[in-house]
């Protein structure tokens, strides 16, 4: 996977489980052109382990924490409210069996066109980032055109063989 | 046309189900065979030679038509019917032949759910499911097989996600001013409205606009979304998508 390129206005987004198997930290930077902020989160949410099945939401501080457990280890976690210095960022992440299988911005600033500006790079490529390792849950695929030889190639090729 | 197009119906009697798309399929040959710029003898090389009238060619020549020249107009002349001087729907046959057939699929009795994906470009109408909605993944031109977003139709009744690029079929797409492959940055263009019709045709328009002019016009547009992707691995898209990815 290619490394985020330091200049790009959404520079990292880490995770990392905690010793409790699922506390999560966020690290969230959003960077417009010069300037570098980075907004930390405590762990937020701490539930039970991926394969329990378990579900519970204990923050361990401030606002917006909640854990919710899904079918066989898929976890949605959101992340607290964190201030950054353009405005407040909540994140809600996915994971199955431990993987990161999707990200979203719940809250993000949007005030003022600086800030769409800032989101419509940063919102994007995180989801980007998350999706770049998984295998999304999809009905069909958008793409450039493809000729009748490129189908044979393609996700939606796969799909349809699945499906059939 | 030389493409492929798959069809996910959902709900609807088997029988009913086959038959409906038995007669999408039979309408897409005919438009193929109606519309194809690559064989002499149909009605679309017999018009643009001038052999036949807009009146005695088809009822859907006429409809393609002009629904090119209101792409045409919208697009401000940066969506064309017109190659090497020549008359060419092509860029908005496929579309509109897909958006046809998703329709009248949907209006099959019990069939609450449509997908239908013409090489790329998709139509959904329903949901596959009683609490799912279609998700439609938009593959990711600079990694092959990887995804850029997954768009969701929850709350839609229905969407059409079509993208250009240059992923397949390389620099394809021509500047209507040079006539010419469009210089530009991208590499992607993917354009999420209610109609493929158009939302095919904003894609293709926007592609050769390029990155910073195709955002501020696609922003514009009433019920579109979009996303973009730049030759230089930058992502971005206009402020309602957030919306929209699932």
């Amino acid at each position: 996977m290619h490394p985020l390129k330091k200049n790009r206005p959404l520079r990292r987004i880490v995770l990392s489980g905690a010793a409790t198997v699922c506390g999560t930290v966020l690290l969230l930077s959003l960077k417009p052109h010069t300037s570098t902020a980075v907004a930390v989160a405590p762990p937020a949410a701490s539930a039970g382990s991926g394969s329990s099945g378990s579900s519970g939401s204990s923050g361990s501080s401030g606002s917006g924490s909640s854990g919710s457990t899904g079918s066989s280890g898929t976890r949605t976690v959101t992340g607290e409210t964190v201030q950054t210095r353009w405005g407040p960022v909540q994140v809600r992440i996915t994971l199955e069996d431990g993987r990161l299988t999707e990200v979203t911005a719940v809250t993000y600033p949007q005030e003022n066109p600086r800030d769409q500006e800032i989101n419509s790079y940063a919102v994007p490529q995180l989801r980007r980032e998350a999706l770049a390792a998984q295998s999304a849950d999809i009905d069909t695929v958008s793409g450039a055109t493809y000729t009748s030889d490129g189908y044979r190639q393609s996700l939606q090729s796969a799909l349809d063989s699945a499906k059939s | 046309m030389g493409t492929v197009f798959s069809f996910d119906v959902r709900g609807g009697e088997p029988g009913a189900v086959r038959a409906a798309l038995d007669a999408a399929v039979a309408e897409l040959h005919r438009a193929d065979d109606v519309f194809s710029t690559y064989r002499e003898n149909s009605e679309l090389s017999r018009l643009a030679r001038g052999e036949l009238s807009v009146e005695e060619c088809a009822p859907e020549v006429a409809e393609v038509l002009e629904l090119g020249a209101r792409a045409e107009r919208l697009s401000e002349g940066w969506f064309s019917t017109t190659y090497q001087g020549r008359l060419d729907p092509t860029g908005i046959v496929k579309g509109w032949a897909a958006e046809r057939a998703a329709q009248r699929l949907a209006a099959t009795p019990g069939v609450t759910g449509v997908s239908v994906n013409g090489g790329g470009d998709v139509q959904l109408s329903g949901a596959p499911g009683p609490q799912r909605p279609w998700r439609v993944g938009v593959s990711d031109p600079l990694r092959p097989g990887g995804l850029a977003a997954v768009i969701s139709a929850a709350g839609t009744d229905r969407l059409a996600v079509a993208t250009s690029g240059t992923a397949e079929r390389g620099a394809h797409i021509v500047d209507p001013r040079t006539g010419r492959s469009a210089v530009t940055d991208l590499v992607a263009v993917t354009v999420v409205g209610p109609s493929l019709t158009w939302a095919d045709c904003w894609a293709t328009a926007a592609f050769a606009m390029g990155s910073r002019q195709a955002l501020a016009w696609l922003e514009e547009l009433p019920e579109v979304e979009a996303l973009l992707i730049t030759a230089g691995d930058e992502v971005r898209c206009t402020g309602g998508l957030g919306a929209r990815l699932g």
